[in-house]
């Protein structure tokens, strides 16, 4: 394939808004962080935003999307991604802004600032990639990790309680929208959000989207996609609903 | 037009980030600072704030506010937060990230008593937080003022240090200063031929006039020009090697290092001839001021370092030439004295004497005493 065609595949495949020349991703390979991205990238295309998104990324995983995109970011760390797009949001209300946090950054170190951001109905989007593991540090337990699971700090198996965060987002804030969506369901996982991004134009307020994602690596299932995908789409999804609410 | 005003010191902050041309205060109550924020709150949703599109939001934490700060600053507003003690301690946080990318926030950080908790009244204990907080190096801007009225002033000059040299800039005051009150001349920095210097966002700005490269360590930076014409800027601040971040490191020290000739400041008094050097800063200098005047103001003679950091070094040194004694009084522990002994190691024969006296105030009286002993 020439460079030429090459281009084509490419463009054709990812969000215009995407940045080829940080391509291909440095996530792990089968990690579902590119396909949260992606989703988000055609979402951005689709309303027009690329020249006014602000877009903030936490540690961990989601710090390598620093430079995913041809979209003005900037990567902070333990969920101050979120306070962070707030001030900008508050001192500049006509750019569009948006977090993206793992499950360590949104709902432990940082979760005062996702309770308090949606308490306060802050005009920005939070994105959280539900993974049930803190992957980058080497998969330690996080909020979100089920009851036995198997992690390097839970190696006899994690307790039997878990975040159920879209509940309590609803809880604090009636008006907030407020979703879970999941890697494998790409169209449905745009539309939320574009709809999650269209919530913040039309000055709504708190937006949040809950995204259950694929960690191959840290599950300790690479080389074994269906387990991957049936832990994903069976037993993530089952404790963690995916819908509107 | 200018007037004076009776006001407490907290008010004079506030009403000098206002002639500053702020327009975000992003900041979480703690004594004692907490009448900033007031004072912020209700400028905020007056007619002319609300004309001027002020930002007042008390965070969840001191954590929170320290980053929205930060998100202030990348919407290229001029942005500030008010704090204390523990407060102060959550703050390098978001305090480091804007060192370790050169952010010009700006606070107004006024010390209660320490460690910890402790009172909410006083202290000088918070210059190493200030000045070192962090897990860098302490590339930050430190003022130490010393009246109401340097609440003022300083509070003005802070936010043009901040935005033209790119560097966080602190206020250090304390609780005596914030709570107490006097005649404060107000006044419009043009009317004292002060230039705001302008501020430029660092997302969503797509007319620079200042490259990133001069404001921001480069392996930080990725920018590109998209298909649609128009320039991406990709920020991050966490590095991949130990080489990205020694060139980081050096890079913040370059242009600290070159900017530091320029900022660093200090004040003397007394006879130069004076054979006591006291060595002080704050309001401890206001009463080393005291105690010299009732001496008579031959016996000693005040050197103050108006920046903490970068500390005037080479006018300390040139300060020390000649005094027979040289005594550092402090309402701290060896932390200013630690400078001034950093300064001066090799350049004076005898031992610095200390007088520390953590979270107390200190009278002109006992550094009389200290004088005549």
């Amino acid at each position: 394939m020439n460079e030429n065609i090459m281009d084509q595949a490419v463009k054709s495949a990812f969000p215009k808004c995407v940045r080829v020349d940080s391509k291909p991703h440095i996530f792990c390979p089968g990690c579902g962080h590119p396909e949260v991205l992606k989703a988000l990238g055609f979402a951005i295309d689709d309303l027009g935003l690329q020249s006014k998104v602000a877009f903030g990324v936490d540690i961990g995983c989601s710090l390598l999307a620093w430079d995913f995109f041809n979209l003005d970011t900037i990567e902070t760390h333990h969920g101050r991604t979120i306070p962070t797009m707030v001030g900008f949001k508050r001192a500049n209300p006509a750019g569009v802004a948006i977090a993206y946090v793992g499950d360590g950054g949104g709902y432990a170190i940082g979760l005062s600032h996702v309770i308090n951001a949606a308490i306060r109905n802050e005009n920005i989007l939070v994105i959280v990639v539900n993974n049930a593991v803190y992957a980058m540090t080497g998969g330690q337990e996080a909020p979100t990790t089920l009851q036995g699971m198997k992690v390097k700090t839970a190696p006899c198996g994690a307790d039997q309680y878990h975040i159920n965060a879209p509940e309590i987002i609803r809880n604090v804030n009636p008006t907030a929208f407020v979703a879970r969506s999941i890697t494998t369901i790409q169209f449905g996982l745009r539309k939320m959000l574009k709809d999650a991004l269209q919530h913040q134009l039309d000055g709504k307020g708190f937006a949040f989207v809950e995204v259950l994602s694929q960690c191959p690596l840290n599950w300790k299932t690479l080389d074994k996609p269906q387990e991957t995908f049936d832990f994903l789409e069976k037993t993530l999804a089952k404790a963690y609903p995916v819908k509107k609410y | 037009m200018a007037e004076k005003k009776f006001i407490i010191g907290n008010e004079a902050l506030g009403r000098a980030a206002r002639a500053a041309g702020a327009r975000a205060f992003y900041g979480y109550p703690i004594t004692p600072t907490s009448e900033i924020a007031h004072f912020w709150a209700k400028e905020a949703c007056s007619e002319a704030g609300k004309k001027d599109n002020l930002v007042f939001l008390q965070a969840e934490d001191e954590i929170g506010a320290g980053f929205m700060l930060v998100g202030g600053v990348l919407a290229g507003t001029r942005s500030f937060t008010a704090t204390a003690g523990p407060g102060h301690i959550l703050m390098q946080d978001a305090f480091s990230m804007a060192e370790a990318m050169r952010f010009p926030v700006v606070a107004y950080i006024m010390q209660r008593g320490g460690p910890s908790t402790s009172t909410v009244i006083y202290s000088q204990q918070e210059v190493n937080l200030a000045v070192f907080g962090g897990n860098g190096n302490g590339y930050r801007i430190v003022y130490s003022p010393a009246t109401l009225q340097e609440l003022y002033d300083y509070g003005i000059k802070v936010f043009n240090i901040a935005w033209k040299y790119r560097f966080p800039t602190f206020l250090l005051g304390d609780g005596y200063l914030a709570k107490m009150m006097g005649e404060v001349e107000i006044y419009a920095p043009e009317e004292r031929g002060i230039k705001m210097e302008p501020t430029e966002a660092y997302l969503l700005e797509k007319n620079r006039t200042r490259p990133l490269a001069e404001v921001m360590p480069s392996p930080e930076i990725a920018q590109r020009i998209a298909e649609d014409g128009v320039q991406y800027d990709c920020f991050r601040n966490c590095l991949n090697l130990e080489e990205e971040t020694l060139a980081v490191n050096m890079e913040i020290k370059a242009a600290f290092d070159a900017a530091a000739k320029d900022i660093v400041e200090f004040q003397e008094y007394g006879a130069p001839e004076a054979a006591t050097l006291i060595v002080a800063h704050g309001i401890v200098s206001e009463a080393a001021k005291a105690a010299i005047d009732a001496l008579g103001g031959k016996s000693a003679r005040l050197f103050r370092p108006i920046t903490l950091r970068p500390f005037p070094v080479e006018e300390l040194r040139r300060a020390a030439k000649g005094a027979e004694r040289i005594i550092v009084a402090e309402s701290a522990d060896n932390m200013l004295a630690r400078f001034v002994k950093d300064a001066l190691c090799g350049y004076i024969s005898r031992p610095v004497e200390e007088y520390f006296r953590p979270s107390i105030g200190i009278l002109p009286s006992e550094i009389a005493a200290l004088v005549g002993k």
